[in-house]
């Protein structure tokens, strides 16, 4: 606990949740969310990530109390919360379009909530002014919302669900309407906020850096079930599926076949050549399976693993940006520092290597 | 799959909400009551007589020559008053949108629009017989004819043209605004002439509009009761058939089958507008234009165009102007000087004017906060909540757009004056200002309905959530959130409920009673009685009154209102 909350963050946990919607065109009902069964736990930070449709901001609402779920029961705090409509939940979210109140100025926008809960007017006073300060919006008090740059705008949204000291607090894709740079900045600030308070933190975003950077646990949706979930190294590192591979940044796929399983470690047989993975399920020898290589984690010189050759080669400032051909397979690469390594042009001959514990077997 | 869950959740946390339950009930209640009731009890009675269920009514109104003819009659007359209307619209909204124009042009169109509105509805009339009737200004002391008919079919057509063009304008104006240059920049880069993109690019895109507003202006044709009262003559259209049933034949179920005739002529026409035309509409001209027009400059198209407009608002200035005019004339069509104040003396004097101003404007003015409410009310339950009752309560509150006054008054002489299905349940109300009160509300309600909802969509959804979810109540999120937002749309309904409960004629003419004093209904039996003069000097007290509100309205927006930045910021992105 902290000087800004004399609360103790709540836990959250799905059971078994499912919300069914009309697909407006056909008239087929469909799931937004397919029996997703999830525990967050109290303090934790955690964002539901996926690409556009895949449920995610329909859990986050269904937490918040707009939607109903229609089969399974939602916990929060360990107390079931179906039947409680928003008001009356001890939640606060930060809208995408924050949502501030246009006919409030910053003061009475962040008193809102406060002032519905009657606390006496010197403590609002002292809350928001300290909650204001946290967010380092010191001195805007008057300022009406439209006298507000975006990243000011989200920093009042944020203090306005903070201030009501909610048992949790519910991100609907709050930094979308920032520019690049904003964006950054706006996560670190949201991350160092959340560790301040020890506040329980639901963030939904498709945006899978803004995920990595600020999580402590990421869930991975796709069409309404968990895809994957884990911690954001987990999931970047050891993909369970090639969707999730795929979806958190740019990966390299390598088929081939099984030859030796030692310990944690898999002889896989690629092109004719041998390489080292580390362990990600059950294989045996002669099984088909594909490696999941990171760019990054790949190296190109004149002697390795793989050889290959190089298509395409091209400067992007903090690394050198290779497509080459490995065998049939299109391998990307991203050669960082390149300023003191040796360039390999397009059309020229190489080999790739990575490190085993870069390598995961799918 | 089972939904069942998810829906009774959402049910529950409903129940749960007693100001939101008490809400819908009362609307649902007052819906049903004022609106619903009355129609059906025509429907009703129209069936079943003394004998049981059977057609014999409608057998015998449509025996009648009068009332065949009538209804022939209003098809013709809204057929051609449709087509006029939405032609001269069309020229006017062209000519505003794409015509570069002077700025003294620009007030005239403005003026134009503003007229029919703050007016009451039959002003025309009157000033179509002093300028253009037996004694006409024009067509006697101009030109010399004598005995120049304009009772009857074209004076009525004129009239209602001239009224009701100014609607066709508006809509089409926001069309037309809303069609991207560039697709006739398209057209007009690849070769074709101003008249080739006109007739291949923007007329085809504005079809289904052009359909609307022909279709909008036939109903309010049918439904116009008190145009074709004073100028129509002998030339009966089915409203003042209906009229003339109750108040000259004393036969109240033949009125109310010929209601249920009328009804249903104006409500096929509005199941077209609505369901088939509105939604075209909507989906060939989406979304706002991405860049400004560029506006004709070419004096060959611009002149003849501005000058024919300027013609026309021009004539239908001069023909309101005609009325304060009027009553200023010693003896309309004998004496023309001095110019008197005795007409205006009389209304209060020897016409006990200050009674029916106080009447119509108390009646007025306590109808018009309940309009508003109400409509803001229904519109937020529409747009923001959802339950399972929300098609009905928007429907009934749309269908009552398509109830022609005339019907209306029907329905509440036939629904209340006995009480509740004739058995003496609240027979109380019928002849008191209660019910006048509450055909106003319901006769407003359709229009600031729709006006709210339109308002009220454009405030971002999650802003109410966001209200909702720091804690507050639905009473709370709409009197803190909701309403403030909504303040300027919320004064414009109450003014224009104001507005058009004090000019409303065709329902409470059925249901006045002689306690009361209505300034319509008093301007209506002047001038058929043929005390111009004395029609005049009450209708440009009426439109001072209407107008003056109008102007209070506007002022107290600019100083009170929402500001526009804000109204910007709650907008959905």
């Amino acid at each position: 606990m902290s000087e800004y909350r004399k609360k103790e963050p709540k836990g959250v946990l799905l059971d078994h949740i499912s919300k069914i919607y009309q697909d407006p065109k056909t008239g087929k009902d469909f799931f937004a969310v397919n029996d997703v069964t999830l525990e967050m736990k109290p303090g934790s930070f955690v964002t539901l990530l996926g690409p556009s449709g895949c449920g995610k901001t329909t859990t986050l609402r269904m937490i918040a109390g707009f939607e109903s779920p229609d089969r399974g029961e939602i916990y929060l705090g360990g107390q079931p919360i179906n039947q409680l409509p928003p008001n009356k939940r001890d939640t606060a979210m930060v809208f995408q379009s924050y949502a501030l109140f246009p006919h409030y100025n910053v003061f009475d926008n962040v008193a809102y909530g406060l002032k519905l809960r009657k606390i006496p007017r010197a403590e609002i006073h002292e809350r928001v002014t300290r909650i204001l300060g946290l967010v380092e919006l010191t001195g805007m008090e008057t300022r009406m919302t439209n006298q507000l740059s975006g990243g000011q705008q989200q920093r009042v949204a944020l203090a306005r669900a903070l201030v009501v000291e909610p048992g949790v607090l519910l991100f609907d894709e709050p930094l979308s309407n920032l520019d690049a740079k904003l964006r950054v900045q706006m996560r670190t600030e949201i991350r160092r906020i959340q560790q301040i308070l020890g506040i329980t933190a639901v963030y939904v975003t498709h945006d899978q850096s803004e995920a990595m950077s600020i999580s402590d646990q990421i869930i991975l949706m796709r069409q309404g079930v968990i895809a994957q979930m884990g911690t954001p190294m987990e999931i970047y590192y050891h993909p369970n599926s090639e969707f999730v591979a795929d979806f958190i940044g740019e990966c390299n796929f390598l088929r081939g076949v099984v030859r030796d399983v030692r310990g944690d470690q898999v002889m896989v047989e690629v092109n004719g050549h041998i390489v080292t993975a580390a362990y990600g399920k059950d294989v045996m020898a002669g099984d088909e399976c594909e490696i999941v290589v990171r760019p990054e984690a790949i190296s190109i010189a004149r002697e390795g693993l793989l050889p290959c050759r190089v298509e395409l080669s091209c400067f992007m400032g903090s690394y050198q940006n290779y497509h080459v051909r490995v065998g049939d397979t299109l391998v990307k690469i991203a050669d960082n520092c390149p300023v003191n390594k040796e360039i390999f042009g397009e059309g020229s001959e190489a080999f790739i290597s990575f490190d085993k514990n870069c390598a995961h077997l799918l | 799959m089972a939904r069942g869950q998810g829906a009774a959740l959402d049910r529950k946390k409903l129940l749960a909400d007693p100001i939101m339950m008490t809400t819908i009930i009362l609307m649902i209640t007052f819906l049903t009551l004022f609106i619903l009731y009355p129609l059906a009890i025509l429907l009703v009675d129209s069936l079943y007589g003394s004998n049981g269920v059977s057609l014999e009514t409608f057998r015998r109104i449509f025996a009648m020559r009068n009332f065949r003819e009538a209804i022939g009659n209003t098809l013709k007359v809204g057929f051609v008053v449709g087509i006029l209307s939405t032609l001269i619209g069309l020229l006017f909204a062209y000519v505003e949108v794409y015509v570069r124009m002077h700025r003294f042009v620009g007030g005239l169109f403005r003026l134009v629009s503003m007229l029919p509105v703050v007016s009451p509805p039959f002003v025309l009339s009157l000033s179509m017989i002093m300028l253009f009737g037996r004694s006409g200004l024009i067509t006697r002391f101009l030109f010399g004819i004598q005995n120049n008919n304009v009772y009857g079919y074209w004076g009525i057509v004129t009239v209602q043209t001239l009224t009701f063009f100014p609607v066709c304008y508006m809509m089409l104006k926001g069309l037309l605004k809303n069609i991207d240059p560039s697709m006739e920049e398209a057209s007009r880069d690849m070769g074709a002439s101003r008249w080739k993109v006109f007739t291949t690019v923007t007329l085809p895109l504005l079809l289904p509009g052009l359909g609307n507003a022909f279709l909008v202006t036939f109903i309010e044709s049918i439904a116009d009761f008190a145009n074709p009262m004073i100028i129509g003559g002998s030339y009966d259209t089915l409203a003042t058939t209906i009229y003339l049933q109750i108040t000259g034949a004393m036969d109240k179920e033949g009125a109310a089958a010929m209601a249920v005739v009328l009804l249903c002529i104006t409500l096929a026409m509005f199941a077209v507008q609505k369901y088939y035309l509105e939604r075209k509409t909507a989906a060939t001209l989406t979304g706002k234009a991405s860049r400004a027009r560029m506006l004709i400059e070419d004096r060959s198209v611009s002149y003849p165009l501005t000058v024919l407009c300027s013609l026309v608002a021009l004539f239908v200035i001069m023909m309101y102007i005609c009325v304060p005019i009027g009553a200023l004339f010693p003896a309309w069509g004998y004496k023309f000087t001095p110019l008197t104040f005795k007409w205006f003396e009389q209304v209060f004097t020897r016409y006990r004017g200050l009674q029916a101003f106080r009447d119509s404007f108390v009646l007025s003015l306590i109808a018009s906060p309940i309009t508003a409410l109400l409509s803001m009310i229904i519109s937020y339950l529409v747009v923001k909540r959802k339950f399972r009752a929300k098609g009905f309560i928007e429907a009934v509150s749309i269908l009552a757009m398509a109830v022609p006054g005339t019907v209306l008054g029907v329905g509440y002489i036939r629904g209340f004056a006995n009480g509740l299905f004739h058995t003496g349940i609240l027979s109380g109300l019928y002849g008191t200002g209660l019910i006048l009160i509450i055909v106003f509300v319901v006769r407003s309600l359709p229009t600031g309905t729709r006006s709210g909802i339109s308002a009220l969509r454009q405030i971002d959804r999650s802003i109410e959530e966001s209200a909702y979810d720091m804690g507050a109540n639905s009473l709370k999120v709409f009197t803190s959130v909701t309403l403030p937002l909504i303040k300027d749309s919320f004064l414009s309904g109450l003014v224009t409920a104001f507005v058009r409960s004090i000019t409303a004629i065709s329902a409470v003419i059925l249901l006045v009673t002689p306690s009361y004093l209505l300034i319509t209904v008093q301007i209506n039996e002047f001038a058929e009685k043929g005390g111009f003069s004395i029609a005049c000097a009450f209708a440009s007290i009426l439109i001072l009154i209407t107008y003056g509100s109008v102007l209070l309205m506007n002022l107290f927006i600019k100083f009170f209102g929402t500001s526009r930045n804000m109204r910007e910021a709650a907008r959905n992105e």
